[in-house]
């Protein structure tokens, strides 16, 4: 009886968050923006479940399933629920987290109910350990600079393109290729 | 970097995402591994000279047909593997209806030759080689669609990719077909099932591997 004002919210968080991922992927970005900030608290809340005894990696798992979820969004089918992609995207990186440790018994949860990512929210953020800006700094030139300039700065991409002397397919390569490798650094890192 | 940073760096410049991703991708690893295998089938092994009568034998048909709809229904797994979060749903029941089909016609033929003919309905002219062709003509496809799938994000690793292997099977199973003089429903229903099964195999493994995101 109790689940129906569970699940009335849980359809109205899906829907707020859908629509606001929707206009993000047609190129709207505060309200990507607005999307990624209340997954974050989302991922937080489930994982923090999960990682019960390792309170401390919630924050670097949000951070890598939050840049997880930028790199993969063109794997999102607008027909599909928002909650299973999110889900299955949260689990894998924390399957593979823990694969990582290869310690498995620090589940202390089910990690099959699929409604569970977007029930719960959790906005305060933690402190990360992994500093995602030291991985940047690794990354070759043609892939740090774009994305310094894109993505930090807020430069525009004929903007770096002509301060830079590359092409405008170059610089967006370099940034889109330049998170993907961030991504896999943050894999190593661990 | 705290969380709301990278939220922000994340936002800033993204821009609309494309959403046709996953069919540019498979369309040209299908299409550059059905290419490959074409050339390489004509190039290593060469169209049976009679093929012209065999396209008017009904079991050639059947044979295109049973690789036909193997292709289409991997194309259908991998689409659906390569989501986060979409079930395979029918895809399995779609994997399962071809092979089914042509085992029971196999029983049928098998079941009404001569115990004598048996053997050579299931061994063919070519069961030593068959199964191994199929499997160097799927390299190229193999290849191709791993790349596109690495640019998804498949989260069933092994399992994606036995899908990607076995579509590049059937994708190479279509190609061989055209080189292939072996028509009886025993002979398909082993030996090409197993020169698809090994890029299959092959996918399962590599998966967790190479498809890692």
């Amino acid at each position: 009886m109790q689940r129906i004002p569970i699940e009335g919210r849980l359809r109205a968080g899906e829907e707020r968050l859908k629509e606001l991922l929707v206009r993000g992927l047609a190129g709207e970005g505060p309200a990507y923006q607005a999307f990624l900030k209340e997954l974050s608290a989302h991922l937080r809340a489930f994982l923090r479940r999960r990682l019960a005894r390792l309170p401390d990696e919630v924050e670097d798992l949000v951070q890598e399933s939050l840049l997880a979820v930028h790199n993969q969004r063109h794997t999102y089918d607008a027909g599909q629920p928002l909650t299973a992609w999110v889900h299955a995207i949260a689990t894998y990186k924390l399957v593979d987290f823990l694969r990582r440790r290869a310690r498995r018994d620090l589940l202390v949860d089910s990690l099959d109910d699929d409604m569970e990512v977007l029930s719960s929210a959790d906005a305060q953020a933690g402190e990360a350990r992994r500093d995602l800006a030291r991985l940047l700094d690794e990354l070759p030139e043609r892939q740090r600079l774009p994305i310094i300039q894109v993505k930090i700065k807020g430069l525009s991409v004929v903007e770096v393109a002509r301060a830079m002397g590359m092409s405008e397919s170059a610089v967006k390569v370099g940034v889109h290729r330049g998170l993907k490798a961030l991504a896999a650094k943050v894999r190593e890192s661990k | 970097m705290k969380t709301d940073d990278l939220i922000a760096m994340l936002a800033t410049g993204a821009g609309a995402a494309k959403s046709d991703t996953a069919a540019r991708r498979y369309a040209a690893a299908t299409g550059v591994g059905a290419c490959a295998a074409a050339l390489l089938m004509a190039a290593l092994l060469g169209v049976r000279p009679d093929l012209s009568q065999a396209v008017l034998l009904p079991m050639f048909w059947v044979k295109i047909a049973f690789v036909g709809a193997l292709a289409a229904a991997s194309l259908v797994a991998v689409l659906r593997l390569s989501r986060p979060g979409v079930r395979l749903a029918w895809a399995s029941e779609a994997l399962a209806a071809p092979v089914l089909a042509l085992w029971a016609l196999a029983a049928l033929v098998l079941a009404q030759a001569d115990a004598a003919e048996r053997t050579q309905l299931l061994l063919g002219q070519t069961w030593r080689t068959c199964p191994f062709l199929l499997a160097l003509l799927s390299a190229p496809a193999f290849a191709a669609l791993l790349w596109a799938m690495k640019g998804m994000a498949p989260t069933r690793l092994a399992l994606a990719g036995a899908a990607a292997g076995l579509l590049s099977g059937a994708v190479a199973a279509l190609a061989y077909s055209l080189h292939c003089p072996e028509l009886e429903a025993p002979f398909i229903g082993i030996w090409y099932l197993i020169g698809m099964l090994i890029p299959a195999t092959a996918g399962a493994l590599l998966g967790p591997r190479l498809l890692r995101w």
